[in-house]
């Protein structure tokens, strides 16, 4: 019974059904139960909240991974799967805190003040929470003494600043070093990307990391685990 | 079921109808003062015939007659010709089915050069830094030989956007003759497609054996008939206005045997014919006209195409610039005077002046490739592979051009705006704008599924290097790997025991009994 529930919440991660209405590749599965309905039937069943990650939305994802790289999965598929493994997350995170088991890590992400621009910060989001990090989105247009707030309250790992405009990325700059004022820069790192930014800008304004996108974040926050 | 080709809506048309009348009386008058040389005495004697004022030249080399074709033959003519015309296959889900007064595309190969070009990728190393190695295509002509055009005909069979094939070179090999070369070509072609094929003859007298041949590969004289699985081309005008003796000969004689043929005119604005844009037109006009109503005199219910292929001069060497812009207005025109008789147009686009694929060949035939797509000639020959005006032949090139027509296809189909589709759109825009993300991603995937998103280039590389020739290199040679269905084994006996001139090496089976 356990094992039928985790197969099949593998395969809707792999389909990226988040849910019942959804549509999955293999469209004889629709109506059937997406990944929520399976999260929650599976800790029904007292299926640990470690098992549902270990044992299907892991697996599932690295399914979706190889068939991204081998191209048969293009990026929308990859998003489908990384919500739906994402909203998972969102019912297993009580359960995780109480039983106090660690997660890959707390990530806060903005667009920064003077730019609305957040197709790229939400895919980079969405593939982030999917890949079993904890995400605060906190939006566009964000002033930099709200995102040093957050910084100060939350404690996350990691900040990401997203910025498409030349006129705006300056302002990551300016987060930065509001960062090294208010004594949060070594408690956090940060890495930036936009449309407007570069490797060198990053190190030019002393980010972490600039990320082309949001699978080479998953990849650079792997390394700095390892690191 | 045939193939469906891709119907344009809302064709281009550079020409008002009143042009468009204006150009045919201008060709109506121009059949009549100055009329056309005719150097053909049978095609002279059929005309004076049927009420055409012919008169012998005095003063000239070889024997020829003047032609003045009155309105009304060719009126007459353009009634009977057959306004759809079918070209079969061997697989006869690859026919053609024809409409003159539609406007659709179909995209076939053509036509045939001399010179095949290899491709070779040497590599370079970086003279300062010898780390550094980069692999640049370097291409070899030569002279085609049967081999290639059965590795063209193969290849075809397999590039998608292909509709029929037109032999794309000239066979040269040292036992290929004036009388086995057309049983050959054709041979090659067919057994190596299933698709359409179309020729022109270098021997009138070896037309019954191309026609016995294909007649066994279909089953029979009637059933070649039912599925005429080959087709002619003869340019049996000479720019300007003068019927040939030799093509206007075996014109005729596919005219008696009921197949499809093209009569196919090629004047050069500015040197075989009017720089000016209403004069080769007039002229171009006049001359297709005179060859189908010479087809219709000599059979009526001949199936032809309305065959097109004017150029513009260069002006630096006085040769053909198929890459002007000129050249893609005169074939648009074309199809507009086609489309106006009702009959299927057999226009050109595509092909490049210069001999090596690159950028300049992208750019020129991708051009006129759009353009007169865009304008629903039916018989696009659209010069699939070729470079050099017509002289050169590169199966590298065939295989970037079938992904440029991936592109024209895609671009043609129709908008799918109704009720039904806004509605389902709607809803989804009220879904995502109350979203936090406000997009509209999770609707992608069926749409995606469904093929109704255009795919990628499929040559582009990493986005830092240019990468197109290698790639196109790798999928020519996938292409290459591929089998092909040739006909069959009993079939393929009774043709090289009945046909002469066949070259043994050409028989698949050989080895087999």
């Amino acid at each position: 019974m356990s094992e039928d529930i985790l197969n099949q919440l593998k395969e809707n991660v792999i389909q990226g059904r988040k849910t019942r209405d959804d549509m999955g590749i293999d469209e004889t599965l629709s109506g059937t139960p997406g990944v929520l309905e399976l999260t929650e039937s599976a800790l029904r069943n007292n299926i640990s909240p470690e098992a549902i990650i270990k044992q299907a939305l892991t697996p599932g994802m690295d399914v979706v991974g190889e068939k991204f790289s081998t191209k048969e999965y293009f990026i929308p598929d990859m998003l489908a799967s990384a919500d739906a493994v994402g909203a998972a997350m969102d019912i297993l995170k009580p359960l995780l805190e109480e039983s106090k088991v660690e997660t890959k890590g707390k990530f806060v992400i903005a667009t920064v003040k003077g730019d609305i621009h957040d197709i790229g910060k939400n895919i980079v989001a969405i593939l982030l929470k999917g890949a079993g990090y904890q995400v605060n989105d906190i939006g566009i247009d964000v002033p930099e003494d709200k995102i040093i707030n957050t910084v100060r309250e939350e404690q996350p790992d990691y900040l990401g600043l997203s910025a498409l405009l030349t006129t705006t990325m300056t302002e990551m700059d300016v987060v930065i070093k509001a960062l090294k004022e208010n004594n949060l820069r070594d408690k956090v790192k940060v890495l930036i990307g936009g449309a407007a930014v570069s490797d060198d800008y990053a190190k030019e304004i002393g980010a972490d990391a600039y990320c082309t996108d949001g699978f080479q974040a998953i990849k650079l926050l792997e390394e700095f685990k390892a690191a | 079921m045939p193939r469906e080709g891709i119907l344009v809506n809302n064709p281009i048309e550079r020409l008002s109808g009143e042009q468009v009348r204006q150009i045919h009386d201008a060709s109506i008058e121009i059949l009549d003062d100055p009329g056309l040389l005719c150097f053909n005495k049978n095609a002279a004697e059929i005309f004076q015939s049927h009420g055409a004022a012919v008169t012998s030249v005095s003063g000239s080399d070889t024997p020829c007659w003047t032609v003045k074709i009155p309105e009304k033959l060719v009126t007459d003519a353009l009634e009977k010709a057959p306004k759809t015309v079918t070209l079969g296959a061997r697989n006869p889900d690859n026919a053609l089915v024809m409409k003159g007064d539609e406007a659709k595309v179909f995209f076939i190969t053509g036509s045939e050069t001399n010179m095949w070009l290899d491709v070779d990728f040497p590599t370079y190393v970086n003279k300062s830094d010898p780390k550094k190695e980069i692999k640049i295509p370097e291409f070899k002509p030569r002279r085609g030989m049967v081999a290639d055009l059965c590795d063209s005909a193969h290849v075809c069979e397999h590039l998608e956007t292909v509709d029929g094939y037109i032999r794309t070179v000239n066979i040269q090999d040292k036992d290929i003759t004036e009388d086995n070369k057309d049983v050959n070509k054709f041979f090659a072609c067919l057994n190596n497609t299933t698709k359409h094929v179309m020729s022109g003859l270098t021997t009138l007298s070896q037309l019954d054996n191309v026609v016995k041949m294909a007649e066994m590969i279909a089953g029979g004289p009637d059933k070649l008939k039912e599925n005429p699985l080959i087709s002619f081309i003869t340019c049996l005008v000479k720019s300007p206005l003068q019927f040939v003796d030799d093509t206007t000969e075996t014109f005729m004689e596919v005219c008696k045997r009921g197949l499809p043929i093209v009569v196919s005119s090629s004047p050069q604005a500015g040197t075989s014919a009017p720089i000016k844009e209403a004069g080769i037109m007039a002229q171009i006009n006049a001359e297709v006209l005179a060859g189908i109503t010479l087809g219709q005199l000599v059979n009526e219910g001949t199936p032809v195409l309305y065959g097109s292929v004017p150029v513009r001069a260069r002006m630096d060497t006085l040769g053909d610039s198929y890459g002007s812009i000129e050249t893609s207005q005169y074939n648009i025109d074309c199809v507009q005077m086609a489309r106006f008789y009702k009959l299927p147009n057999y226009s050109t686009s595509g092909v490049s002046d210069i001999k090596i694929p690159g950028q300049q060949s992208s750019i020129e035939r991708l051009f006129s490739d759009i353009v007169v797509a865009l304008s629903g000639p039916q018989f696009l020959h659209c010069a699939f592979g070729l470079l050099d005006c017509n002289s050169v032949f590169c199966l590298l090139q065939a295989v970037l051009d079938d992904a440029h027509f991936q592109m024209i296809k895609f671009f043609l189909k129709s908008p799918r705006i109704n009720e039904q589709e806004l509605e389902t759109v709607k809803k989804q825009i009220r879904e995502a704008v109350v979203t936090p993300q406000k997009m509209f991603i999770n609707y992608i995937r069926p749409v995606m599924r469904s093929g109704e998103i255009s795919p990628p280039y499929p040559f582009e590389g990493d986005g830092d290097s240019d990468d197109v020739f290698a790639l196109a290199n790798e999928r020519l040679q996938e292409l290459r790997a591929k089998s092909v269905e040739h006909i069959d084994p009993d079939t393929t006996a009774r043709i090289f025991r009945e046909i002469p001139g066949l070259l043994p090496r050409l028989n698949v089976y050989k080895g087999d009994k």
